[in-house]
Parts: C-alpha cells; sequence; structure tokens
C-alpha cells in the first residue's frame, strides 16, 4: 500500500499499539508489570489450580444429591467420603429451616417471613404506593409475627423451645436489630450529653456490656436472670435471650453513632439552638438525619455482626441454623459429613450478610449529597 | 423603653420554674439516679430473696474448695482434680491468654499480608484476597471453629496415617505435632545474644538516624539488621557447641511421642480466630493505607524517594495512627471470642470456671461475677496498652 502524505500537523492519531491495549494490553498492565508480579501471578495461578478444579470435583460433579443416609450416599461414590454428600439438605431441610416446629403450623412461620418483606418494604424502598398506610401496617408486625409464630388466639401455641434452625436464627437476629437501633441512639445520646449523671451511667454501660463476651452474658441469661426477678416469676429463655442479644448489640450501636455524632460540626447543634428549637427537635430534626447518613456503614456492620453472633445461641442449648446442623452431625445417619453441613450453614450465613452489606453500599450511594467535585 | 423590660418573663413561677434550663437538668439527673438505685435495689433484694428461697447464699468461699474435675490442658498451671477451683480458674485465664496472645500474633501477620495483598496491582493476588476475606468476613466465627474442630477431629486420619509436613510436623486427628527445643548447658548465652542482636540494632538504627540528619548520607539499616540478627545468634550457637537441639515427635503405638501437641482444640480455636480477625485486620490496613492523601505518595516521589522509602517514611506513619485504634478493638474482639472455647471443649476461663465449676457448686451468680470482672480486666490491660502505643506513634503536630 502507498503511503500516504500528510501536511505537518494534519497526521491523524495512530491507534496504539497492540501490546497496550486490549486484553494483551490489559494482562501486562494487571499481571505481568514487573518480574516480581508475574513471580506472584504465576504462584497465585498454581494456588488456583490445585483448589479449584478438585474443589469442583469434590463439591459438584462427583457428589451425590439425593440417598437416604450418609451410609446410601458413599456407598454410590467410588471411594466412600472421597465426594460431597449433599442428601440432607433435601431429607433434612425443614429441621434446618424451621427446627422442632410442629409440621402442620410451619405455614405460620412462612407467612410471617413474606409478611416481614411486606414490612420492610416501606422502609427500604423510597418511592412506594401506599407507603404511609404501609408504614403502620410495619409498625403493627412485630405484634403480628409474634401472634403467627407463638400463637395465641385461635391458633394453637406453639412452645419457643420448638422453633429452630434458620427461624430462630431469623427472629433473634431482626428482634435485634430492630431494637438495637433505637436503644443504641438513646444511649449515644446520653454518652453525648451534658448531664454527667446520665453521661457516666451510658458510659458505664456500654463499656461494660463492650467488654466482656456475649456468650457470658447469654450464660447470665440462661443461668441467673430469673434470679433478678421478683419471686416466682420466670420468663421464657427465649426473651432472655432477646433481652441480652439486644443490650449486647445497642451497646456496639451506640459507639457508632457516637463517632456519627462527633462527626457532626458544631455549628450545625448552634444553628438549631439559634433556630429556637428545643434539644429533642435538634436532635431530630438536625443532628440525626446527618449521624444516620454517615454511619450507614457502621451500623450495618454492627448488624452483621449481631446476626452472626445468634449462633452463640447454639453453646446454652438453643437450636439455631447452625445448631441444628451441628445436632444433625451427631445423629448416626448423618455422622462424617462436617464439611459438607459447615459449608452448607456458612453460605447461608454468607448470602445473609453479604446481602446486607450490599444494601448497605447502595443506600450509601443513594443518600450521598456530598459535593462531587469536592470529593476528587 | 428598655430592651429588658420587653424580654421580662411574665409567666407564673411554677412555669418559670418547670421550664429554667438548670433546675430542668438537676431534677431529671436526681430522679435518673433514683431511678437507678431503685433498679438496682429491687435486683439486689429480688436476688437474696430468691437464693434464699432455695437455700443458697452469696460467698465467694467456694473458691478454696476442691474442684475434683479433670483438665485435659493445662501448659502452664500444674493443676489436678484434688486443687481448688480458683487454680481451675487460673488454668481457665492462662489458656485465654495462651489462645489470645497466639491468635492476636497470627491475625496480625495474617491480616497484613492480606491486606498488603488486597492492595496489590496485581488482579489476581488482589481478586483471590478479596474473596477470602469477603467469605470469612459473613460467616459467624463459631461456626470457623465448630468447621475446624469437625475437620480435624473427624475428617483427619488417625496418627498412623498422619499427614507429615516436611518430616517435621506431623497432622492427624490428635492434633498437630511439633518438634520442641530442648535447652541444654550454654542455651542461656544463645538467648542472651539474641538479646544483645536486638539491642544492638536499636543502637544502630539510632546512629543511622544522627548520621543521616548530620550528613544526609543514609546507611543500609534493614538488611543489617537482619544480618545482625542472623549472624550474631548463628555464631554463638556454633561457639557455645550446638546448646539447643530440637526433639522431633516420632509416632510410637497408637500416637505420637516427644515434640509439641497442639490439642485438636487448642488447634481449630486458634487457627479460626486468627483468620477469621485476620480478615478484618485487613480490611482495616487497607483501609488505613488507602486514606493517605496521593499527594503525599506523589510528593514523595517528586523528592527522589524510592517506592520503599515512600513507604516508610510517608505512607506508614500516617497510616499507623489511623489502622491502630480499630486494630485495637479487633484484638479485644479476639480475646472475648476466645470464649467460644467453650463449643469444642478447651479449658478457657468460661469453659473451666463459668461452666464446669457453676453446675458442680451451682454457684451461678458467684462464678459468672468471677468471669465478667477477668474479662473487664482483659479489656482494660489491652486497650490501655494499645492507647499507649497510638499515643507514642502519634505524629505530633508542631
Amino acid at each position: 500500500m502507498k503511503e500516504k502524505s500528510y501536511l505537518p500537523g494534519t497526521h491523524p492519531d495512530l491507534p496504539p499499539p497492540t501490546s497496550e491495549v486490549g486484553v494483551i494490553g490489559w494482562a501486562r498492565k494487571n499481571l505481568f508489570a514487573t518480574p516480581a508480579d508475574t513471580i506472584f501471578t504465576l504462584l497465585a495461578l498454581y494456588v488456583l489450580y490445585s483448589i479449584v478444579p478438585s474443589f469442583m470435583q469434590w463439591a459438584f460433579i462427583d457428589a451425590v444429591y439425593v440417598a437416604e443416609n450418609r451410609e446410601a450416599c458413599w456407598k454410590m461414590m467410588e471411594t466412600p467420603g472421597g465426594a460431597a454428600c449433599w442428601a440432607f439438605t433435601s431429607i433434612r431441610l425443614n429441621q434446618l429451616l424451621y427446627g422442632f416446629y410442629p409440621e402442620t403450623e410451619i405455614w405460620r412461620i412462612n407467612l410471617s417471613f413474606v409478611l416481614l418483606f411486606v414490612a420492610l418494604a416501606p422502609v427500604l424502598i423510597d418511592r412506594l404506593p401506599f407507603r404511609k398506610q404501609l408504614f403502620i401496617f410495619t409498625g403493627l408486625y412485630p405484634f403480628l409475627a409474634g401472634w403467627l409464630i407463638f400463637g395465641w388466639f385461635a391458633l394453637p401455641p406453639v412452645a419457643s423451645q420448638d422453633i429452630g434452625g434458620l427461624a430462630l436464627t431469623l427472629i433473634i437476629g431482626i428482634t435485634g436489630i430492630a431494637f438495637s437501633l433505637p436503644i443504641g441512639i438513646l444511649l449515644a445520646l446520653g454518652r453525648t450529653s451534658n448531664l454527667p449523671v446520665i453521661k457516666i451511667l451510658s458510659v458505664l454501660f456500654i463499656e461494660f456490656i463492650r467488654g466482656v463476651p456475649l456468650i457470658a452474658l447469654l450464660f447470665i441469661a440462661s443461668t441467673m436472670l430469673n434470679y433478678f426477678m421478683p419471686p416466682g416469676t420466670t420468663f421464657d429463655l427465649l426473651v432472655r435471650v432477646l433481652i441480652m442479644v439486644t443490650l449486647f448489640a445497642s451497646a456496639y450501636m451506640a459507639e457508632v453513632i457516637r463517632g456519627g455524632i462527633a462527626g457532626i460540626p458544631k455549628g450545625q447543634i448552634e444553628a438549631a439552638s439559634a433556630a429556637g428549637l428545643s434539644y429533642w427537635k435538634t436532635m431530630y430534626l438536625i443532628v440525626m438525619p446527618q449521624v444516620l447518613k454517615i454511619s450507614i456503614p457502621g451500623i450495618v456492620n454492627t448488624f452483621i455482626g449481631l446476626f452472626k453472633d445468634t449462633t452463640l445461641v447454639l453453646i446454652i442449648g438453643m437450636f439455631d441454623l447452625l445448631g441444628m446442623g451441628k445436632a444433625a452431625l451427631t445423629n448416626l445417619n448423618w455422622a462424617g459429613l462436617h464439611r459438607e453441613m459447615y459449608l452448607f450453614v456458612a453460605v447461608a450465613f454468607f448470602f445473609c450478610c453479604y446481602g446486607m452489606s450490599l444494601y448497605s453500599g447502595y443506600l450509601e450511594r443513594k443518600l450521598d449529597t456530598e459535593n462531587k467535585f469536592q470529593k476528587k | 423603653m428598655s430592651a429588658t423590660q420587653e424580654t421580662q418573663d411574665d409567666r407564673g413561677i411554677v412555669r418559670r420554674i418547670l421550664y429554667n434550663r438548670e433546675i430542668r437538668s438537676v431534677v431529671t439527673q436526681i430522679a435518673v439516679i433514683m431511678l437507678v438505685f431503685a433498679l438496682f435495689y429491687e435486683i439486689g433484694t429480688n436476688l437474696l430473696a430468691n437464693l434464699e428461697a432455695i437455700g443458697k447464699e452469696l460467698s465467694f468461699d467456694f473458691v478454696w474448695l476442691p474442684a475434683s474435675y479433670d483438665i485435659t490442658f493445662q501448659p502452664f498451671v500444674d493443676y489436678d482434680p484434688s486443687k481448688s477451683h480458683f487454680w481451675a480458674a487460673m488454668v481457665g485465664l492462662t489458656n485465654t491468654l495462651l489462645v489470645a496472645v497466639s491468635g492476636i500474633i497470627l491475625a496480625t501477620i495474617l491480616g497484613f499480608t492480606l491486606g498488603v495483598m488486597r492492595l496489590s496491582n496485581n488482579f489476581l493476588v488482589s481478586r483471590i484476597s478479596q474473596i477470602f476475606i469477603e467469605f470469612n468476613r459473613n460467616v459467624p466465627v463459631l461456626l470457623h471453629i465448630l468447621f475446624l474442630y469437625g475437620v480435624i477431629i473427624h475428617i483427619l486420619p488417625k496418627p498412623k496415617k498422619s499427614i507429615s509436613i516436611m518430616d517435621t510436623a506431623f497432622l492427624s486427628n490428635r492434633g498437630m505435632y511439633v518438634p520442641k527445643p530442648v535447652l541444654s548447658d550454654g542455651s542461656g548465652f544463645v538467648l542472651l545474644s539474641v538479646l544483645v542482636a536486638i539491642s544492638a540494632i536499636f543502637g544502630l538504627s539510632r546512629w543511622a538516624k544522627i548520621r543521616q540528619r548530620d550528613t544526609g548520607r543514609t546507611f543500609p539499616v534493614f538488611w543489617s539488621a537482619i544480618a545482625i540478627l542472623v549472624l550474631v545468634p548463628t555464631l554463638t550457637f556454633y561457639a557455645m557447641g550446638s546448646p539447643i537441639s530440637l526433639d522431633y515427635p516420632v509416632l510410637k503405638g497408637f500416637n505420637f511421642k516427644g515434640g509439641v501437641a497442639l490439642k485438636p482444640e487448642y488447634l481449630a480455636l486458634w487457627l479460626a480466630l486468627s483468620y477469621y480477625t485476620a480478615c478484618f485486620i485487613a480490611e482495616i490496613v487497607r483501609g488505613g493505607i488507602l486514606a493517605i492523601h496521593k499527594g503525599q505518595r506523589e510528593a514523595a516521589y517528586a523528592l527522589g524517594l524510592t517506592p520503599n522509602r515512600t513507604l516508610q517514611l510517608a505512607i506508614i506513619p500516617q497510616a499507623l495512627p489511623l489502622i491502630i485504634p480499630p486494630l485495637t478493638s479487633n484484638y479485644l474482639n479476639l480475646t472475648k471470642n476466645s470464649s467460644l472455647a467453650v463449643a469444642i471443649g478447651y479449658f478457657d476461663i468460661v469453659a473451666t470456671i463459668g461452666t464446669i465449676s457453676l453446675m458442680q457448686t451451682g454457684k451461678e451468680v458467684e462464678t459468672m461475677v468471677i468471669v465478667l470482672s477477668t474479662y473487664l480486666l482483659l479489656s482494660l490491660i489491652i486497650s490501655g496498652s494499645m492507647n499507649l502505643l497510638n499515643y507514642r506513634l502519634k505524629i505530633k503536630g508542631r
């Protein structure tokens, strides 16, 4: 091809060399930038090569999905125990999800779970038709769910020991989440208060709770909380656990909120005072909306921590999702499936917790009203 | 007409008192104090009444009674069932400290490694680290502990078929056996030489700093420090005629003899707590380094500093004060999470005095008071020392 001649300064831009763009350019930049990088890449590839295919083989390709019990599972394999046996996921599903809840009544848990989303919708989505009316439902939901799950008027009662599995995890987690935020806000306000007595009491409470492990508090709930009540009164272990978990999470929540309050410029509060707002109005209208926005990551992290901490109830003899899985492993039918069972429970927890952190990221971006130019 | 007359309060005396800010705050505080005292009084009387009703009394005398239960893991305290509950609690405390300290060390190393990997420009390295961190962070720590324990106890082979790591350490369902250092005569000198080497390094770095300030010439402190740390003890080791030898574990009968046994309970708890906490530490390290403004790095490069020196002189000193406070709370979390030992039968303080002693003596209130105050004390010590460290590292403004 004949070369075209150009006047000085009119030559069109040449395309970048092929080694700098496309897959090759990307790999050169991200995988083989320096000799050390090349070594790391090869090392990483080797690690992936030695883990991923054999894991896939074990977990999916050679795995047995349907069988009567572990014995039958292992009979179907070339080497017994050489691959995963997922049979328990179908046979013991009801127990993993609901514990020992009476089978004919399971619809009640399912219904309250579905209604939970109706109750959450106005909180999570802000452009929803009939949002105001739905908020009334949200307020009523805890009572409705309590009635559905534990039974009372018109529904046969179910003992709280019979509730287990994922249902118990969700009950403890959601109750804790719902109550720890308002209590945490009050504690944080107490800790930042000008009134010395209230400040000291809040600090003592928060630091005490944060200084001791949750399991010790749960032991207190299970062994001696009834001693603190007037003689003769006892109340349900589940309620005692709910109280302790909520108090525990609210102390952590208080510290997150306090960090947020510290991040609000003092001028905001002074301006509110100058405008004649009372303390509570200042907090409600000026401070908290800003605090809650900037502390979303911390709040959601506390929620996630609380949700993961619900597993601790298995130590005091309640059967949450993890407890149910652990109990199944002591059954001769399923003994020896530790990897499969714990992986199954881990994936369930991962989806719940990772989902929460994804939502927090979405919320952060949506509420981000910072000046976009300033941030750069 | 003066301004004071206009703003004069013409409300009645009752309303004036009711709306007076100072009076209000005093009244609220007195009310709160009375409420709290009433609550504690109520709890206290209920407690005493309840205990009396079932014939118990509040007293800590039980700690001197023989515990009469066996503890299978007691590396530091000499304990047998004839000793008192106090010594059982001491075994528990040292076991808690063992797993907390070793966990903090491993978690810090792993966490910084994962954090740096996550920041790497290398796509694969950064992604592998990210997946590891995200998965482990979002799974309860108790599950990690139970999983590792279950795998060690039920999935790993018997000692006879144990997995050998370079023929020095052996992994089986009895835990991990690693070589044990045996100290003989003259080993004290080797340990002393390590101390001498460390203080020599401190002296060297001080001298290098002063020389750089005066003359501007730098000295390869890092490499010479490593040379000192390796050479001095090695030379002393051979000069004293190899006083430290390793006692390798050997398979005898059904189990290993010799070496140090890392029991399954300890191993599971230690590893699970470490890598779980490491994932949080990695995110903290990443956050701390990313928080340093890009301009700092660019300015350091513009001054002609090498990437290593930039990290050393510009990035790390500014990132550390950001990293240390959240790091502290993760250390505290690890220490508190070590109480999950009770789920797999590792004898920590909760499992000894908080569970078995409680069951045997029925002293719920007293044992719980002991457990709670132990943890409060530990928390106080850790956060106090980390605050001190943070104060020392703080960049002092002029």
